[in-house]
């Protein structure tokens, strides 16, 4: 204990230092609230109301500026409930034309978490016009309620639904997790309007009004210096040429399926259709948004919400001969000049795959212009069986891999949400299917030929076509030139992707052989256009689901190519039939701004066969 | 009522008991004043903070008597195993709690929840007194900063610090809650009572003041400046031997070193206490409508109050809601603006009066346990009384720690009332046994 007794002063020393902070804080007390006048002054004018000011959201244009979304004005009703009393309750209900007991079940709604008494929250979403027009009359009356204003998207010309997107209400759990949101802010959902939310948004500004204690507003606080002013949101310049777009969905009208062009030197979307699709002012506004939504949704025939260009997997059809030939030349196993036998079929494997007439044997430019089954079969099985792999597995990893190169298998990696990879099957998925050692390069030789498991998106058939035109790359496709007014854009779109195969003769063959798919002789000669050179190859993409697909690619003119081009419409038949024509109008339609050729436009924008295929199953339903 | 020597009150310091309780009282009626609106009166209505409180309240009730009936050399028997158990829960929480704004550590409970952090502080303090009151530990009163001694005559003096240390680093690194383990560091005052050398203080203080000047001076010529006064008035102090001029090279190169890695350690706070650091020392540019919010509108609310307040329920600041937090590290706020410079002497006189008494209570045990753990009670209520009324005045950074018995909230509330209620007991029984 001798310790203690020497230690005994401590006590006083710690008392002393805890009195000595209480005395420091008592007298520091004493001034603010005493002395110094600054505080109670403070006081008085120290009721503050937030008031969020919404930026416009950025508009957006197409490459030659011409308008695609433009904003409305557009009208909240909020109200902070405990400052209602002595409010026009019935007066309310009338304006709004909505019941008491409508009425009360909103007021609850807004007092209950997360809302509160004390702060603003939606009352009625979105007022028409005229309901604004015959509130604000009244709004005097109506204590506890404002209007606040924003904005809603609107759309000059109904087209690019898929591709431009919809704003709506943000979910819950996101508002939660992003600190710029709260709940009943919009936001981008699909589209670009997903994709650059963060720059269609802008900033929203606060204002801060001072209040009395009766909750009147007396001023703006420090004269307005703490303020934000919401900052717009930037414009965007999408690469779509809005009368291309517009004239390819009047095309796709009473199809299903999609059109994709890009402009090659570049990798710029020129126009994405995705049909059937719907005006995009259907999905804007508050009652009639939710109404027109389920419609939509609910369409099971047409599927219209559906984005067809960037996540409908087609198997691709004859059209993947071309990665074929390419792949084959640049091997070494074939050559310009190098002719397999066609027996109305692949003789090997006693005429299947099937082939249609087209009078013999053909060279490599002339299969691809007849689009021979035969030959392809040949052409698979030669670099899946090269000899310079020990194995077919590895032959067809072989083929598999340079076949990635080209974006199939893979996302592409655009600027828009949800696009998906296609599938590029691979040697586990096969040892599943037959086995280990229970398949061989004949056992899929339909792969050489587009079929089988092998899908694309029509975004990546119009990159691949995409690819020919350059020669061996290509840009990573995407949508927008720029944003804002210096047009800034992303630097992963300016990296040319090259492909695996780079060997020029091979293109050069491939291209003569698509010029000749347009010539006499080849599958799309009756589509040919005077003046352009159109390089193109057809396909009838066979599918589980009833009627051939009918798939085009082309890309024109020949030297320096302005456009490259994929159309698909579903259960149509042959691609020479209905995707050949609507490319080729497409693409005068780019080239020239005008089309010459009035009895193929009219049968195009004619052709219903959504209603032909639908009666078509309804008789089947009857037979069965 | 505590004539009998079988009641629970037998020996209990009756003045404490009363402080206490007025304490409470007082608190909860600002607590309802602070949530008080005109919709909800009904003070048991539970779904608002008074009611719960009221909860809480009665609760803490039930703790108070409970520990009042078990035997005292419970606590001296089991203060390593408290401990150990609450260490032990402060490491199962991060696994097993949920995060609320990026802490860990919670225990939730449907819409309740625990904080096993705040019981550390009675835990730590329980298992200090046990440590120190050992006749063996004795801690050694010498100032020496060679490394050498530092090992061989400290080491109980570092034993009785990584008590405090393991779960401060715990807390603050591990659950992200700065404002609780941060109060560990009260319990230097107990060493510091059992005979930790002023030195050490004066040192610890030495580098937090220079960590301040070094944040407010900015410029380089300033920053020399200021090491000059330091190496002057330090070889003006130790002058007299030449022995100690090594001491004063030593203690200016600890002092650059100081100054050179206070940027380092700024950068490598989180963004919400830099900015808590900035309000408090006015660096930069503090917009008083985002990060210096809270300081500004405490002030504004406390200073409205005058000289004798606005009156009960009549605050307009607080009820307006614009302090944030005002029912539970702000409530000061409320006693401020409502009950003026009058009202808020007495809550800080009532709350200085009773760690007063706990240290007087204390400074009368025969046994050295019970006095350990008595200055640990009274240093961790003042570090908050400091703290809490320091932040809302403009003193303190803001760090979120609650004003004893008066902030709403079941986890303090117990905790204080478990920290206190333990050395009441231990007090009542100072006459019957020598520990």
């Amino acid at each position: 204990m001798s310790t203690n007794s020497q230690l005994g002063n401590r006590k006083l020393i710690i008392g002393g230092f805890f009195c000595l902070i209480i005395v420091i804080y008592l007298c520091r007390l004493f001034y603010i609230q005493v002395i110094d006048p600054q505080y109670k002054l403070d006081a008085e004018k120290n009721a503050f109301r937030y008031m969020t000011e919404y930026p416009v959201r950025g508009y957006i244009y197409d490459r030659k500026g011409k308008l695609l979304v433009f904003n409305a004005p557009s009208y909240d009703l909020m109200v902070i409930p405990r400052e209602t009393k002595g409010c026009d309750t019935i007066g309310v209900c009338e304006v709004l034309q909505i019941t008491k007991q409508e009425y009360l079940k909103r007021m609850k709604k807004a007092c209950q978490a997360p809302n509160s008494p004390r702060k603003e929250s939606i009352f009625e979403k979105q007022m028409s016009a005229k309901t604004y027009a015959a509130l604000q009359e009244k709004l005097y009356r109506f204590k506890g309620f404002f209007v606040q204003k924003r904005t809603v998207r609107r759309y000059p010309k109904p087209i690019a639904a898929h591709l431009l997107g919809y704003v709506g209400e943000i979910g819950k759990e996101q508002a939660e997790k992003d600190p710029y949101y709260k709940e009943g802010d919009y936001i981008g959902i699909t589209g670009l309007e997903r994709s650059y939310e963060d720059v269609l948004r802008g900033k929203k500004g606060t204002q801060i009004a001072i209040t009395d204690v009766h909750n009147k507003i007396i001023g703006r606080y420090m004269d307005g210096k703490y303020d934000t002013l919401a900052i717009a949101g930037k414009a965007l310049y999408c690469t779509i040429d809005r009368d291309l777009q517009e004239y390819g969905e009047k095309l796709m009208q009473g199809k299903k399926g999609a059109i994709v062009a890009i402009e090659p030197s570049t990798g710029e979307i020129l126009c994405l259709v995705s049909g059937p699709s719907y005006d995009p002012n259907l999905l804007v506004g508050g009652k009639e948004r939710s109404k027109n939504f389920t419609k939509l949704y609910y369409d099971s025939l047409n599927r219209p919400l559906f984005n067809r260009a960037l996540t409908a997997m087609y198997p691709p059809g004859s059209i993947f001969k071309l990665i074929d030939a390419l792949i084959a030349q640049n091997d070494g196993l074939i050559n310009r000049n190098t002719v397999y036998p066609c027996q109305m079929g692949y003789p090997p494997m006693g005429g299947k795959p099937k082939c249609h007439a087209h009078g013999g044997g053909k060279n490599l430019t002339g299969s691809i212009a007849a689009s021979c089954n035969s030959y392809y079969s040949y052409v698979f099985r030669e670099i899946v069986d090269q000899r310079k792999y020990p194995n077919f597995i590895d032959g067809y990893n072989h083929w598999r891999d340079v076949v990635k190169t080209f974006g199939p298998g893979t996302r592409l990696g655009t600027d828009l949400p949800y696009d998906k990879p296609g599938n590029v099957p691979s040697v586990e998925y096969y040892n599943k299917v037959f086995g280990k050692n229970g398949w061989r390069s004949n056992t899929i030789v339909s792969l050489g030929i587009g079929q089988a498991e092998l899908t694309l998106v029509p975004l990546q058939m119009a990159n691949v076509v995409a690819t020919i035109a350059n020669r061996g790359y290509y840009f990573t496709p995407h949508s927008i030139k720029g944003v804002g007014i210096d047009r800034k854009l992303d630097k992963r779109f300016k990296v040319k992707h090259y492909v695996a195969v780079q060997d020029q003769t091979a293109y050069l063959n491939v291209i003569d052989g698509m010029q000749g798919a347009l010539e006499p002789g080849g599958t799309a000669f009756t589509n040919r256009l005077k003046d352009i050179v159109v390089c193109g190859k057809t396909g009838t993409a066979q599918n589980p689901h009833g009627d051939d697909h009918a798939v085009f690619l082309a890309f024109a003119p020949r030297e320096n190519p302005k456009i490259a081009i994929a159309c698909i419409v579903e259960n149509a038949g042959f691609g020479n039939t209905w995707s050949a024509p609507i490319v080729t109008l497409m693409i005068e339609k780019y080239l020239k701004g005008k089309t010459e050729r009035p009895e193929v436009e009219k049968r195009m924008l004619e052709g219903d066969l959504i209603t032909k295929n639908n009666k078509k199953d309804a008789i089947k339903i009857k037979h069965h | 009522m505590a004539r009998n020597e079988n009641s629970i009150f037998y020996g209990v310091d009756r003045v404490t008991l009363v402080v206490y309780v007025l304490l409470v009282i007082m608190g909860w009626l600002n607590i309802y004043a602070a949530v008080y609106n005109e919709e909800h009166q009904n003070i048991f209505d539970t779904t608002q903070k008074y009611g719960k409180q009221l909860i809480w309240i009665g609760g803490a009730a039930v703790i108070a008597f409970t520990i009042l009936l078990i035997d005292a050399n419970f606590y001296t028997a089991f203060a390593y195993g408290f401990y150990g158990f609450f260490l032990a829960m402060n490491i199962l929480v991060l696994f097993l709690g949920k995060e609320i704004k990026g802490s860990h550590s919670w225990f939730r409970f449907g819409s309740a929840g625990i904080q096993p952090a705040e019981f550390m502080k009675f835990a730590t303090g329980l298992a200090l007194a046990k440590f120190l009151s050992n006749q063996n530990i004795i801690i050694n009163q010498q100032f020496r900063l060679r490394l050498k001694d530092l090992i061989k005559n400290y080491k109980n003096t570092v034993f009785a610090l990584l008590f405090i240390v393991v779960p401060l680093i715990l807390i603050i690194k591990l659950q992200n809650e700065t404002g609780l383990a941060i109060v560990f560091i009260a319990f230097i005052i107990v060493l510091y009572r059992e005979g930790l050398s002023v030195g050490f203080l004066i040192f610890g203080l030495l580098t937090a003041i220079l960590f301040v000047v070094a944040l407010i001076v900015t410029s380089i010529s300033g920053l020399l400046i200021t090491m000059a006064v330091i190496a002057a008035s330090a070889f003006l102090f130790i002058r007299r031997s030449r022995k100690n001029l090594m001491l004063v090279i030593i203690v200016f190169i600890a002092a650059s070193g100081v100054v050179l890695t206070t940027n380092y350690v700024y950068n490598h706070l989180e963004d919400h206490q830099k900015v808590r650091i900035d309000v408090l020392l006015g660096r930069g540019t503090v917009d008083l409508k985002k990060e210096g919010y809270n300081v500004n509108q405490a002030k504004i609310a406390i200073g409205s109050g005058g000289f004798i307040g606005k009156g009960y329920l009549q605050g307009t600041q607080t009820k307006y809601d614009f302090v944030p937090e005002q029912d539970t590290d702000f409530i000061f706020c409320t006693v401020g603006e409502e009950w003026g410079f009058v009202g808020s002497t007495v809550v800080i006189f009532l709350e200085l009066f009773l760690i007063l008494r706990v240290i007087f209570l204390a400074e009368r045990q025969r046994s050295d346990f019970s006095r350990i753990y008595g200055y640990g009670v009274a240093s961790v209520l003042f570090f908050h009384l400091a703290v809490n009324i320091g932040m809302t005045i403009g003193l303190m950074p803001v760090i979120g720690i609650p004003l004893p018995f008066f902030s709403y909230g079941g986890s303090s509330l117990w905790s204080f009332t478990i920290l206190l209620f333990i050395f009441i007991k231990l007090d009542s029984n100072r006459l019957l046994i020598l520990r």
